[in-house]
């Protein structure tokens, strides 16, 4: 699903180089659920926007569900970014004037679904999450946990191969935060790929595969995941449905 | 994808009520200030006579001294002498022409209930209404047998058989103007001249004539002309000395139909002018012209400096409200960079980004350029009280209200572009992550 190699990632101002991912490899294969821990600093965000295409990457290869993104232009990474991955963030980030069904037709709409077809996937998606009797409600009127299965309603409806998830839970509750990873779960084993960032030890531990990351690299990933997959279905599609 | 921006758009304006209407009255008011000059300036010059201007004529003869030219550029005098008019109106060389003057003639109502009034009218031929082509209410014009037979006969303004008549059909009645009943002949309706461009050497802006009289009978009368009378040598005693002199006062305009008609009546006055040279006239060197309607009034500076820099200075008030737009556009688009972020994440592209929030700007355009409609709108009412020259050009048209429309999206969409510029430079990531 995801393949970097030697990927490296500096930053530059005239004064300073900061290096925030040097020789960097990874392998995320289809329906993986990985986690990727690190101390703050560590490169584990910058690893996560490159992976998303929400950053460049300043050399290495990275291949993104069989495309290479080098040299993709703005276009075509947003389209890659809107058909193949889904986001959740810490922070939610739903917008405020947009009632839940608007906010999760935001992503259908760069997409060029009609009207009907939208209608359809963001009645799925609110329903799959247990918000579909809230459609009209906007997300102030939510509690934490509700807003993030809002982000990931959204994050799902265009049924997205890969899935990154910026610390999920971190703003919840632990009660919310065990509902927000059991749907997680839920939705890879029906088949969606899924790289979450986080600190928390205990999250992470539920993933099938963890990747720490340290100083811009790799340094220790568990390199049997197949040993943790429970059931799977071929895409994410399935996870909607 | 538009309709979901123009909602998007409409959305945001709602959501900042006041910083909306900060920016939509801003546009408003650039808008009005610049259209309500511009629309004055663009009727004022805007042709009086389109599927004709180029046919009409004005003639100009150097009759002038020889000592120094009438006109400091050396242009021909504004108009010519009786005697010049005469003869170039018994050759008959044009296709039609009018020879015309102003006149002012008391008038005595047959209804004891109207007081006697003074009346502005023109003394032409009839040649004059084919050629500009008023509407008649009642009637027609006079013909040219009785241009010839000096007829007592006279063509009212709309307005003058208002008050004589209550706008009822008059023909076949007569009225009586200095002493001496004529016959009128035809009643004109509503002539929406926006400039008397007929006579601009007396008032562009001037009101419709009360009365048209033929040219013959008004010089029976032997009253000058209230209008313009420039002279550069005594004309002498007398009514007859005066129409032999070289004092110009009349206004003569031909209809010439081609291009090669053209040529062969300039020819004309030019030979006309050389003739008249071998008995002592005509000192100055052969300076005839022939300007059509057009090119007249911008001879005759129908649109003023003074328009002109009261528009420049509308443009310039509606650029420091652009100035003013940009700054709130970009305070309003810099507090959405969070959701430009997630908007990227989601698959955005810088295009959509720089669509939507054009098309966002483009809304603020077309509210502004509503209410500047309307600001534009009393601008025109005031200037219609405050200068009463300009009522009837100080009024909006259809071109005037579309270009409004039009001037106040492009302007807003302008002033778009740059916080749009910047809106699309917002780093996803960085975003993301202060949400």
């Amino acid at each position: 699903m995801l393949k970097m190699q030697h990927l490296s990632k500096v930053y530059r101002t005239h004064m300073v180089e900061t290096h925030a991912l040097r020789d960097f490899s990874i392998h995320v294969r289809d329906g993986e659920f990985v986690a990727v821990t690190g101390p703050s600093g560590s490169g584990k965000t910058t690893f996560l926007n490159i992976a998303g295409l929400l950053e460049e990457f300043s050399s290495g290869e990275f291949w993104l569900d069989g495309v290479d993104v080098r040299g993709l232009g703005d276009d075509a990474r947003s389209k890659l970014r809107n058909e193949k991955i889904g986001f959740i963030f810490q922070g939610f980030n739903l917008i405020p004037d947009l009632n839940l069904f608007d906010n999760v037709d935001v992503p259908l709409r760069y997409r060029g679904f009609n009207a009907a077809e939208r209608k359809k996937r963001i009645e799925e998606s609110l329903s799959r999450v247990g918000l579909s009797s809230r459609m009209k409600h906007y997300p102030s009127e939510l509690s934490g946990g509700q807003q993030q299965r809002v982000a990931i309603a959204r994050a799902l409806a265009g049924s997205p191969r890969l899935l990154m998830a910026d610390e999920p839970t971190g703003n919840l509750d632990s009660l919310m935060a065990r509902g927000v990873m059991e749907l997680l779960e839920e939705i890879n084993r029906a088949g969606t790929t899924i790289i979450m960032v986080t600190h928390d030890p205990e999250l992470a531990a539920r993933a099938q595969r963890n990747v720490h990351v340290m100083d811009g690299q790799v340094t220790d990933f568990d390199t049997e995941p197949a040993l943790r997959v429970t059931t799977r279905k071929p895409d994410a599609e399935a996870a909607v449905a | 994808m538009f309709s979901y921006y123009l909602q998007l758009g409409l959305r945001s304006l709602r959501r900042n009520p006041v910083l909306t209407a900060l920016m939509v009255f801003g546009i408003a008011l650039g808008i009005a200030a610049s259209m309500t000059t511009l629309t004055v300036m663009h009727l004022m010059g805007s042709d009086p006579i389109p599927w004709k201007s180029d046919k009409l004529h004005y003639v100009q003869l150097d009759n002038w001294s020889p000592d120094r030219p009438y006109n400091d550029d050396g242009r021909s005098p504004d108009q010519v002498t009786y005697r010049d008019a005469v003869a170039l109106m018994e050759a008959g060389k044009a296709d039609k022409q009018a020879a015309m003057y102003k006149l002012s003639l008391p008038v005595q109502p047959a209804n004891p209930e109207l007081k006697p009034f003074q009346s502005l009218g023109r003394v032409t031929y009839a040649d004059f209404f084919a050629m500009f082509e008023p509407p008649f209410a009642y009637g027609s014009s006079w013909n040219r047998d009785q241009d010839a037979q000096h007829a007592r006969v006279v063509v009212l303004g709309r307005d003058m058989n208002e008050k004589l008549f209550g706008g009822q059909n008059s023909v076949g009645k007569t009225v009586r103007l200095d002493g001496q009943d004529y016959t009128i002949v035809g009643v004109l309706g509503e002539w929406k001249l926006r400039t008397r461009y007929y006579d601009l050497t007396n008032g562009a802006f001037a009101d419709p004539d009360d009365f048209f009289m033929p040219f013959t009978t008004g010089i029976d009368l032997k009253q000058r002309s209230t209008g313009n009378n420039s002279c550069w040598k005594e004309p002498g005693d007398g009514w007859d000395a005066y129409l032999q002199s070289d004092c110009v006062w009349i206004q003569m305009w031909v209809q010439l139909d081609s291009p090669a008609r053209l040529a062969d009546y300039k020819s004309f006055i030019d030979s006309y002018v050389n003739e008249q040279k071998k008995s002592g006239r005509f000192p100055r060197p052969l300076n005839n012209r022939l300007p059509d309607v057009n090119e007249w009034m911008v001879d005759q500076k129908v649109v003023s400096s003074d328009v002109k820099v009261q528009t420049g200075l509308g443009f310039a008030f509606l650029a420091v409200c652009l100035v003013n737009t940009i700054g709130l556009l970009l305070a309003k688009f810099t507090r959405k960079a969070g959701e430009v972020g997630l908007r990227r994440a989601l698959g955005a592209s810088k295009r959509d980004i720089f669509t939507q929030f054009l098309t966002e700007s483009g809304v603020v355009g077309l509210s502004g350029g509503v209410l500047g409609l309307v600001l534009t709108g009393l601008g025109l009412v005031a200037v219609r009280s405050l200068y009463t020259d300009y009522k009837s050009v100080a009024q909006l048209d259809w071109t005037m209200i579309a270009m409004t429309v039009v001037l106040a999206v492009a302007a807003a969409v302008l002033a778009g572009l740059y916080p749009t510029w910047r809106a699309c430079q917002v780093a996803p990531a960085a975003q993301l992550k202060t949400q």
